[in-house]
């Protein structure tokens, strides 16, 4: 049930990550979650996973930016994820400086109890800065990036909390794209939205793609159509189907992938 | 055709009759019962309450302005020696102020004197030994508490020796705190390093360091083995209520700052210390209720029942190691002390006066505690 390598080969653009083969256990290996999963996401697209719930698809997204290091247990038991050419999981390589390049926004929004100046600022101020007019900077055109800026630029200064959800999610959005990444991943973010704060982050990501790679996580199949170039469909930890999301959606290959858009299992 | 199992009501009986019977009577009895129990707790409590305020209220207040006996909190206990003139006027003083009556007034005849110990006075010492000593010990479980939960919570996985660990925890929680004073005082007043310029006798061991010795005498009874008695003594409080209060910070703050290349290290600091931070308030609060009232601890570690100079002007005249290396009196166990006195109407007004203001410093921690975490409750939204 792998995907046959000619729909990999549907994109012509350039691979900014290159997942090979790739295993993944949450227990030493005893089960693997991710089981053998290869595709590629090119650079300034967006690439949809969706699947049944519990597929794996989070914790393909989380191996990305190696979020899973936090689970003691877990292990990627084969295969490598190359990103700009580099395997992510050599000795070498500083799971904190990949995550700075790797950002991801979370299916709930979760800013921190702080300002909202403070929340965009925070991933400048971890790396040490602390240059006023560098931090104000950053924060407007992250802002303005996430398209929040008119709604907030006149309370910068009060609680994050007090925003509505999709705000909420739009200043965790800001927040990600304010330490410039390379690659932002999504987890469902729209799933605690209701209809006209989904579309707003919809219009966003396709914003967003001009400047971020973006890998998105999503169990609306709707969703998935609208906004990603292409679409990879999971099912028990592994990749069924892969490739530009009008053929997916429209001529999909493998029968399990049409039951699945067509809503006949799910 | 079946018959119906609900025939039609006939309007004339009540169909909720109650019923009399020994089982309707036994119900009756048994939350008869329950209800009795209930009052024994609180007449038990009102009568220990009102009790002790009765007695006690006359010793902190008084008839003229400022209303508060100023001379109970700013003086430590003295001996109060009583007398009659030839009129048969009673005076009582304290003994210092007798003297100087008794120059001041050279014409009038002192007969029938009588000293009784620690019925003069206040109680300034025995407070500012116990502030002292709740203060040495929660700086010091603080920061041993508060860095344990936090390896506890966010660097130590679910292993083994998690397990292990925190059955050591709680098993410390259960340990009776004269089993904690006895471990104080073999550890802290007979074992620890002190600097010295002389080895003493009971030495364990020593080295020359500079040009004295560090020598593992012990601290001997004084503010700081005291201190670090009850720092151990309210450790599992601590550790457990901060880890509480770290776990309570929602996984997304970590996650997100993760997510932003913070550090483990960066993460605790900016996105969990600062949400836990209430948490840990209350707990310190909650601990400092705990560690106030301890007796036996202090009495073997830390304690003079009498003591002519206050902990602050031995800061003062023999600098900051014989501060904390001092004996110091502390409220429960001058409580304890006074009780022992020969019943006599010139302590009883110190003993009740003492309980009362020990038991209102007690129950003003306890209430601080209530207020903040029901504060801490309203205010967390995330
Ligand atoms: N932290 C974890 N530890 C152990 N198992 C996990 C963990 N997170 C997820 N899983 C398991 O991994 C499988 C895939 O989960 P997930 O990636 O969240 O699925 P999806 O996002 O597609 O719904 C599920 O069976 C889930 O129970
Ligand atoms: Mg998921």
């Amino acid at each position: 049930m792998v995907a046959s390598p000619t729909s990999q080969d549907s994109s012509t653009d350039p691979a900014l990550i290159n997942i090979d083969d790739l295993g993944f256990s949450y227990n030493q290996g005893k089960t693997e979650t991710i089981q053998g999963v290869s595709l590629h996401c090119p650079e300034k697209q967006v690439t949809a996973f969706i699947g049944p719930s519990g597929c794996g698809k989070s914790t393909l997204l989380r191996c990305i930016n190696r979020m899973n290091d936090l689970v003691e247990t877990s292990k990627i038991t084969r295969g490598s994820i190359n990103i700009m050419g580099q395997d992510i999981n050599a000795p070498d390589v500083d799971a904190i400086e990949l995550r700075k390049q790797v950002g991801m926004v979370f299916q709930k929004y979760n800013p921190f109890p702080k300002s909202i100046y403070e929340n965009v600022a925070y991933g400048l101020r971890i790396q040490g800065i602390k240059n006023k007019s560098t931090l104000d900077e950053a924060v407007e055109r992250a802002l303005k990036g996430a398209a929040l800026w008119d709604e907030v630029k006149d309370r910068l200064k009060d609680s994050a909390l007090g925003l509505s959800g999709g705000q909420q999610q739009r200043l965790c959005i800001a927040r990600t794209t304010a330490v410039s990444p390379k690659v932002i991943l999504m987890d469902e973010p729209c799933s605690a939205l209701d209809p006209i704060a989904t579309a707003k982050v919809e219009e966003l990501i396709s914003e967003l793609r001009r400047d971020f790679t973006i890998v998105i996580v999503t169990h609306s199949m709707q969703q998935a159509s609208r906004i990603s170039d292409n679409t990879a469909f999971f099912y028990l930890g592994e990749l069924v189907e892969y490739g530009d999301t009008n053929k997916i959606f429209s001529n999909p290959s493998v029968k399990q992938t049409e039951d699945y858009i067509s809503g006949r299992f799910g | 055709m079946r018959e119906s199992i609900n025939p039609p009501l006939t309007p004339s009986c009540n169909p909720f009759q109650k019923k009399k019977g020994w089982f309707q009577r036994k119900e009756m009895l048994g939350i008869n019962l329950l209800r009795l129990a209930t009052y024994i707790i609180i007449a038990c409590a009102l009568f220990i309450f009102s009790d002790i305020f009765i007695k006690g209220v006359p010793t902190l207040v008084k008839s003229e302005a400022p209303f508060i006996n100023t001379e109970f909190f700013t003086e430590s206990p003295q001996i109060l020696t009583v007398w009659h003139d030839s009129a048969g006027n009673e005076y009582s003083m304290t003994q210092e102020k007798h003297d100087i009556w008794v120059i001041e007034n050279p014409t009038i005849e002192v007969i029938d004197i009588h000293n009784y110990t620690a019925s003069g006075g206040g109680i300034l010492g025995p407070l500012l030994g116990t502030a002292l000593l709740v203060t040495i010990c929660m700086a010091i479980a603080l920061f041993i508490g508060v860095s344990a939960a936090i390896y506890l919570s966010e660097y130590c996985g679910t292993g083994k020796l998690m397990s292990l660990i925190r059955l050591a925890i709680l098993n410390l929680a259960g340990v009776p705190s004269i089993v904690y004073a006895l471990f104080g005082w073999g550890v802290f007043c007979y074992m620890a390093p002190n600097y010295v310029t002389e080895i003493s006798d009971r030495s364990l061991f020593a080295f020359s360091i500079g040009g004295g010795y560090i020598s593992f005498e012990g601290w001997e009874q004084s503010l700081l083995a005291g201190g670090c008695t009850l720092a151990i003594m309210v450790l599992p409080v601590i550790i457990t209520a901060c880890e509480e209060s770290l776990r309570a910070v929602p996984k997304g703050f970590r996650e997100a700052a993760f997510a932003l290349g913070a550090t483990r290290w960066q993460t605790i600091r900016t996105a969990v210390l600062p949400y836990a931070l209430p948490g840990v308030l209350t707990a310190s609060v909650l601990g400092i209720t705990r560690v106030a009232g301890e007796t036996a601890p202090i009495m073997l570690t830390a304690a003079a029942s009498d003591k002519s100079k206050l902990p602050t002007e031995v800061l003062a005249d023999e600098g900051f190691w014989s501060f904390l290396t001092q004996s110091v009196q502390a409220l429960p166990f001058h409580i304890y002390t006074l009780a022992k006195f020969p019943d006599s109407e010139y302590v009883k007004p110190m003993q009740y006066g003492s309980i009362l203001v020990f038991l209102l410093l007690v129950m003003g921690f306890s209430l601080i505690s209530m207020v903040l975490r029901s504060r801490i409750r309203k205010r967390n939204k995330w």
